[in-house]
């Protein structure tokens, strides 16, 4: 499906993109003021954060205060109109009648052959009104996808400023600020709350398996909710943070990151990259009983014909040295699967991983495991070849996420 | 409700021949056609009272020994005595080429003779080359994955067929199969009329110029083509097509195929992941677990199945086929039979192509690319009411297909058509003096009258381009290459599928054989 | 007179390379060059005092780095200036700007269509794909498919297990690609007049075929390969211009130990029982070797340089039919300052990379219809960069040297030779369409070089002035370049060689044919090739 032209004046205007080689956020001013270690990293064209204090400091305000990490790079699309949920239920993977509006899930989206285009969360605001957020760039593939639906799809990534609060006082940061009845949101509802007459739109979500929320407003009005978050969260050991800390808490939480533990059906360069929902942890999303959608009958297929041959796994690994893309032995020989991530879990005290390995790895066979870490300390090599366990995901599970109304002590 | 084993969509000639194929293993075939009358692209209708067009089609060229074979056609009243009707390049000054024989066998008119065994040796190189693509357009399309051992030792066989031509020539098969087709007759040919058609006839019905790399498939597969045994035989038939549609439609009803014209179907119905039958536009309801359709894969997919049963991916495949046709078919109701100079009266009873030079077929050509129309457009004239009674006694009907007269023209169809016929009547005048006095009224289609007359996408002749990107494994699209389509139940057989188009039967043929090997599976 | 191992006709950047890879296998080895410096296209020449001019090929694209590390060219001098960016200037007074960064380049795309921004990803994903399937096979020998020798069916055999490798989703889309013309395969991206303009310009530039032609997505590739294996830098200009490219591989090659004869243009291969055994010069002089390798093109050497009694019939049918088309021009300006084009903010960094006037696949299209019927393009595509924005070196300061590639222009205006008119008529629809976009353009030129297809023939040697010594079209690849069963670097006659860009992989300043040729050359004389580097890998 084709959009139309840009018009001369919106070019001309746009010209000015260029003025900063990297984007900045809309809160942008505020995260440099605060950013003490000068430590950036480039997400999705943005300047953002990796370390702004101290990475120590940034993940215990996930875990034991609140901290505020900036999201407004996430790509976001709005999608609207009479047919929008019987679009998204073609495109992803997941039943869409079944989320209300004012909830969110957790989803997937496939191409034809099955493989993951990217994993993302979609809020529904109302009958018709959609939002998909997501990691990758797909506008062609969500256009294509709406040749012959009554749907519009646009992309709003530049118009709205994201900020994910999240930590056991997350609750109370918000009641500080003025968002009153925020203790009655459920983990996954959205709500439309009024910060000085302004809109804000909250949902109960996060990327850390922790109590946490989400919150966006229009671009312009950024500063305004950043300000309001410092002076109600002051009290409560709010910390702005960047990626390196909050990487941390998701692998506590056993997310996975598209383009880190899997890699994205377009953008993969090796055709044999690309990943089926169920080699990737992703299968309790498929709804195989629900109206077509994108890839159905390859994931179909590929059950019945028990053509899977990966599956992405959580590892326990004995010792405390992070397995970083580390190979999975199975009886220390035989090469079976690879480690895309693994830190030394502040919180559950346990060396975790997440890794992709191949079936019947980590499927039917599970023991005899074995991860070889090369360690590199002071130019050389550490070489360690530890057992690793195959082990439940969340790491760290914690009541607190879930808890309604928070706890919010 | 009405149920079948099988439903065909569309009565052309490919449903005919894929639901008489099905009828005659025994299944309850059901056929239904949105026309009053049978026939599709090869059925004629009067366009002006009293004169009788051929069809879209009105040279049939290829229509496939397995066809006529298989079907009985012979037993249902088809004869194709006309096989070899000669093929005429036109000159302004009279002095025409008549190729007589499967193309041009002999050839008649002032060449000497070096240039006369230039050509046989090109005319008999490329009918070589033809017969190694043969095998290919005969057959299933090769496959890419999962070979079984019969495709694999059919393409051994092809293989083997292409060394047996000789080292020297495999190469040149191998050099010569996706070049222009102007710079193959430039190699061989001196002759401009010999050049101009060949340039003609490779670039008919698709959006290339003689200079475009790959032009020379478009012969090939003309040449690939046969008739009554004849490779390269050409006829134009009496009574038009319609005496093929005729005979198809016999050896239907005697297979037992329930015929329905005037019924349109709407939408293919599909409950779960599969079809169960047909919805037609009055509303009722027919079941099916298999239907075939006989509709270009656009309009399969994105009218009547309806993109969301389908795969964003493939979607996206369908959409991107080049569908936007550029031939238009003339049809001129005449009072008497025209007299095109320099041509001997039994000539004109051939087929007639005005190509003066390879150049002048390229640059009638260049303006289609930008949606314009040519000042010098190329074409190809029939009399089909020589053979068959099409117009009253004594008047004559001049069926001619105009090259490069673009689907998507910017100026828009209804300002530029009346114009554009007066055009073609000049060139008319020119190689017929007085043909324009003679003129009792007349009918242009251009590609989207075609469309709308024989819901044809982008009124094309072969429902969307054969070109080189869009043939055999890529015909339509990868995923449904096979006639098989990733809605389990649906079929498709129209010229939009593998070998593609014209009078030949095979895209029904092959896909009735699909169904045939999978059902015994 | 004089005996060497090998002589190699012609100082082109392939002649040189294979010079090189001889001379390294310990041959004594001549270089026998027809013009008073060696380079062949790839020159800088003072034209004009002052100012240095890369008055053929202007930029560094495909240059291969193992040949690079092989033959030791940056110790030789060679530098290479990466590309900054580039524009296409739009008839509207906007511009679409390249920039390096990938991000930079998406929010570019996504002024003129956010879906194009989106889709450029896909499609530079799809196209990387096809230069990681041909990539390793520009390095490798072209197997003859209708041989049965086992070091032909051992490449038909890579060949094919890298195409079945593929699955079969990709081996469709590979078949498509091939066979697809430029404009069908961006239309299927893209929907930004400009942004397909900016992107088919990499299927035309060098070919006599237009944007719509079946097959120019493939000459894309040529254009595209070198970010595939790592090869930083493969994209860019040669500091000095790029005579600097040849001016390090001769002196590679002289400190090597081998000869370089320049204004020795060589008159005939001299055969003898079919077999090559020397060069006369145009000077009456003889040299003799039984190794000859010709960098000239694949007509000049076989109708013009051999007795045509010495080769086949049917072999010189085939030569004869080989097509170099000369669809391509150059003016070469010196300039007095720098040139303003108002349409780019200021500090544009757009100014040190290509820039282009052409802003629709359509109006390219109706370039190539002019050419057609033998003229040049009356609104002719234009491949214009300013080199001196970042070398220094190439004029004095302030002053700069602007190269400006022009298509479409024919070997012969509507069959006839050209005149000094048609010169002037030409080079004057080349300033006029610069001038449009850059006030007081025309008050800034010092100097100018025109260049039709007739002075680079005359010139350089390249039949019909064609960049590439012959078409990229299906015909004239792989196994059947430069012709079916001598695809090879061989010829009929015993011993001599071609190693010009008529050869597999074709042209470009690659410099693959040289080396390839080399490698065929010292395997046939049972010599060592272990200091011809293998393709880098592509994993």
């Amino acid at each position: 499906m084709r959009t139309s032209p840009a018009s001369y004046a919106v070019r001309k205007q746009a010209q000015s993109h260029i003025d900063v080689m990297r984007l900045e956020t809309p809160f942008h001013s505020r995260i440099a003021a605060a950013m003490q270690q000068q430590e950036w990293y480039v997400w999705n064209g943005y300047k953002s954060a990796a370390v702004i204090t101290d990475e120590e400091l940034e993940y215990f305000a996930i875990r034991s205060t609140s901290s505020v990490f900036d999201i407004s790079p996430m790509v976001k699309y709005r999608i609207e109109g009479a047919d929008a949920e019987s679009y998204l239920n073609r495109l992803t993977v997941r039943d869409v009648s079944k989320l209300k509006p004012g909830r969110v899930h957790y989803t997937a989206w496939c191409d034809d052959a099955g493989y993951v285009l990217d994993d993302g969360t979609l809020f529904r605001f109302a009958d018709d009104l959609f939002r998909l957020c997501c990691q990758e760039r797909h506008l062609p593939w969500l256009l294509d996808s709406a040749i012959g639906f009554d749907v519009n799809v646009r992309e709003e990534t530049e118009d709205f400023a994201g900020l994910a609060l999240q930590g056991p006082t997350s609750c109370a940061v918000l009641k500080e600020a003025g968002f009153k009845g925020i203790e009655t949101l459920k983990p996954f509802d959205i709500a439309e709350f009024k910060l000085k007459g302004q809109n804000v739109t909250i949902s109960r979500t996060g990327f850390t398996g922790d109590l946490g929320y989400e919150l966006f407003v229009p671009a312009k009005n950024a500063l305004a909710l950043w300000d309001a978050l410092q002076l109600a969260g002051g009290s409560y050991g709010l910390r702005p943070i960047g990626y390196a800390a909050l990487n941390s808490a998701r692998m506590e939480a056993g997310f996975i990151v598209a383009n880190g533990d899997f890699i994205t059906s377009e953008t993969a360069l090796r055709a044999d990259r690309a990943r089926l929902p169920d080699e990737i942890g992703l299968d309790w999303l498929v709804d195989l009983a629900k109206p077509h959608f994108n890839g159905k009958a390859a994931i179909r297929q590929a059950r019945q014909n028990g053509t899977l041959r990966h599956v992405l796994v959580g590892l326990e690994i004995e010792g405390n040295i992070p397995a970083d893309h580390a190979i999975v032995y199975h009886n220390k020989k035989r090469e079976v699967g690879l480690v895309s991530a693994a830190i030394w879990s502040p919180t559950g005290k346990r060396n975790i991983a997440l890794a992709t390995l191949q079936r019947p790895y980590g499927i039917s066979t599970m023991d005899n495991l074995w991860v070889e870490i090369y360690a590199m300390r002071e130019l050389q090599y550490q070489k360690m070849m530890k057992r690793a366990k195959v082990v439940e995901r969340p790491f760290v599970k914690l009541t607190r996420r879930t808890m309604t109304p928070p706890d919010d002590r | 409700m009405m149920s079948y084993d099988t439903i065909v969509v569309g009565g052309g000639h490919n449903g005919l021949v894929a639901a008489t194929m099905l009828a005659k293993s025994g299944r309850k075939v059901g056929l239904f056609e949105a026309a009053n009358q049978l026939g599709g692209a090869a059925r004629g209708h009067e366009f002006h009272p009293g004169f009788t067009s051929p069809g879209l089609a009105h040279v049939l060229n290829r229509l496939h020994s397995d066809v006529v074979r298989e079907l009985g056609l012979a037993h249902q009243g088809l004869t194709l005595k006309t096989a070899n009707a000669p093929t005429v390049a036109l000159a302004l000054d009279g002095e025409h080429l008549v190729l007589r024989g499967s193309y041009g066998a002999s050839v008649e008119g002032n060449l000497p003779s070096s240039e006369i065994a230039a050509w046989q040796s090109l005319r008999k190189q490329l009918f070589r080359h033809a017969s190694i693509l043969k095998r290919l357009f005969d057959d299933f399309p090769p496959p890419l994955s999962s070979a079984s051992a019969i495709d694999i030792l059919k393409l051994a066989k092809t293989g083997l067929a292409l060394r047996l031509l000789g080292k020297v020539e495999m190469r040149e098969f191998m050099r010569m199969i996706l070049m222009p087709v102007a710079d193959v007759a430039n190699e061989h040919l001196g002759d401009e009329r010999l050049k101009g058609l060949l340039a003609f006839d490779a670039t008919l019905g698709v959006r290339l110029g003689p200079r475009s790399p790959t032009s020379l498939l478009g012969l090939y597969y003309r040449l690939a083509g046969e008739l009554d045994g004849v490779a390269g035989g050409q006829a134009i038939m009496a009574g038009g097509m319609e005496h093929v549609i005729a005979a198809l439609e016999k050896s239907a009803c005697l297979a037992g195929v329930t015929i329905r014209t005037g019924a349109t179907v709407a939408r293919v119905l599909i409950e779960g992941e599969a079809v169960k039958g047909i919805l037609l536009a009055d509303g009722s309801e027919v079941s099916a677990p298999l239907v075939v359709s006989g509709l270009s894969p656009v309009t399969t997919f994105m009218s009547l199945v309806g993109p969301r049963h389908l795969d964003t991916g493939f979607v996206r495949a369908i959409s991107n086929i080049r569908t936007k046709g550029d031939t238009s078919k003339l049809h001129i109701a005449l009072d008497c039979m025209p007299r095109f100079s320099g041509l001997a009266a039994a000539d004109h009873a051939g087929r007639l192509v005005i190509a003066p030079t390879s150049d002048h077929v390229e640059r009638s050509f260049n303006p289609a690319k930008y949606g314009e129309l040519p000042e010098q457009p190329v074409m190809e004239i029939t009399l089909p009411s020589m053979l068959a009674k099409a117009a009253p006694d004594g008047a004559c009907v001049l069926s001619a297909n105009i090259q490069h007269t673009p689907y998507d023209l910017k100026q828009g169809w209804p300002s530029a058509k009346p114009e554009f016929y007066q055009r073609v009547l000049t060139i008319l005048e020119k190689h017929a003096p007085g043909i324009r006095k003679t003129v009792m009224g007349f009918e242009l289609l251009s590609p989207p009258d075609i469309e709308a007359r024989y819901l044809m996408t982008g009124g094309h002749w072969h429902h969307g381009e054969l070109q080189a990107d869009q043939i055999m494994m890529m015909r339509p699209t990868y995923a449904a290459s096979r006639y098989a389509t990733p809605i389990p139940g649906l079929y498709l057989c129209s010229a939009g599928s593998h070998p593609g188009g014209g009078i030949s039967g095979m895209p029904g043929l092959l896909a009735a054989r699909t169904i045939l090997k999978s059902a015994r599976t | 007179m004089k005996k060497y191992d090998a002589i190699v006709v012609g100082a082109g950047h392939n002649g040189l390379v294979n010079a090189c890879y001889l001379r390294r296998s310990g041959l004594n080895v001549l270089v026998a060059e027809k013009n008073d410096w060696v380079g062949g296209a790839a020159v800088s020449r003072e034209l004009t005092p002052g100012y240095l001019y890369s008055n053929c090929s202007y930029v560094c694209s495909l240059f291969r780095p193992e040949i690079m590390r092989d033959l030791e060219l940056p110790k030789h001098g060679l530098q290479i200036i990466a590309y900054e960016g580039g524009a296409v200037f739009t008839r509207d007074g906007d511009y679409l700007a390249s920039y390096r960064d990938h991000h930079a380049h998406r929010r570019e795309f996504a002024r003129f269509s956010k879906r194009d921004a989106e889709a450029y990803e896909r499609y530079s994903r799809d196209v990387t794909r096809q230069c990681r399937f041909i990539q390793p096979l520009l390095m490798r020998r072209a197997p003859d498919p209708a041989s049965f020798r086992p070091s032909d069916i051992s490449e038909l055999l890579y060949l094919g297990k890298k195409f079945s490798g593929l699955g079969a989703r990709e081996m469709a889309d590979t078949l498509r690609f091939w066979t697809m013309s430029i404009s069908d395969f961006l239309d299927e991206y893209f929907e930004t007049d400009v942004i397909k303009a900016y992107l088919a310009i990499s299927g035309i530039i060098g070919t006599a075929l237009g944007p719509m032609s079946p097959g120019t997505a493939y000459v894309l590739l040529h254009h595209y390969m070198g970010e595939v294996d790592g090869s930083v830098g493969a994209w860019g200009y040669a500091r000095g211009g790029m005579g600097s490219i040849t001016k390090a591989l001769a002196s590679s090659f002289v400190a090597s130990g081998g000869t370089i004869l320049t204004g020795s243009g060589v008159h005939k291969i001299l055969v003898s029982n079919g077999s090559a055994k020397g060069v006369v010069l145009e000077n009456g002089d003889e040299h003799f070797a039984k190794v000859v390798v010709s960098n000239a093109d694949v007509k000049r050497t076989f109708l013009k340089l051999v007795e045509e009694k010495e080769l086949p019939t049917a072999f010189v049918r085939s030569v004869r039919n080989f097509k170099i088309r000369g669809s391509s021009g150059k003016l070469n300006i010196a300039l007095d300052s720098f040139p303003e084009f108002p349409a780019l903010p200021k500090e544009s960094t757009c100014v040190r990379g290509d820039m282009h006037f052409t802003d629709s696949v359509e109006r390219m299209e109706r370039g190539y219809d002019d050419w057609k019927a033998g003229r040049w393009s009356a609104d002719p595509f234009i491949d214009m960069m300013i080199p001196t924005a970042m070398d220094p070196t190439m004029t004095s300061p302030g002053k700069h040297f602007m190269s400006c590639f022009v298509q479409y222009c024919p070997p012969k205006v509507e069959g006839r030779d050209w005149t000094e008119a048609d010169r002037d008529a030409f080079a004057e629809t080349v300033i006029s369409q610069i001038a449009e976009y850059s006030p007081g353009f025309r008050d800034r030129i010092v100097h100018m070089e025109v260049r039709t297809p007739r002075e680079l023939e005359a010139e350089v040697g390249l039949t019909e002035g064609n960049i590439f010594q012959g078409e990229l079209t299906f015909d004239q690849l792989l196994f059947n370049r430069p012709v079916p069963g001598y695809a090879q670097y061989r010829s009929p006659i015993r011993g001599l060689y071609i190693c010009g860009s008529s050869t597999h992989p074709g042209g470009g300043v690659m410099g693959a044919p040289g080396r390839n040729a080399a490698r065929e050359i010292l395997s046939n004389l049972s010599r060592d090739v272990s200091h011809v580097s293998d393709a880098h890998d592509v994993i």
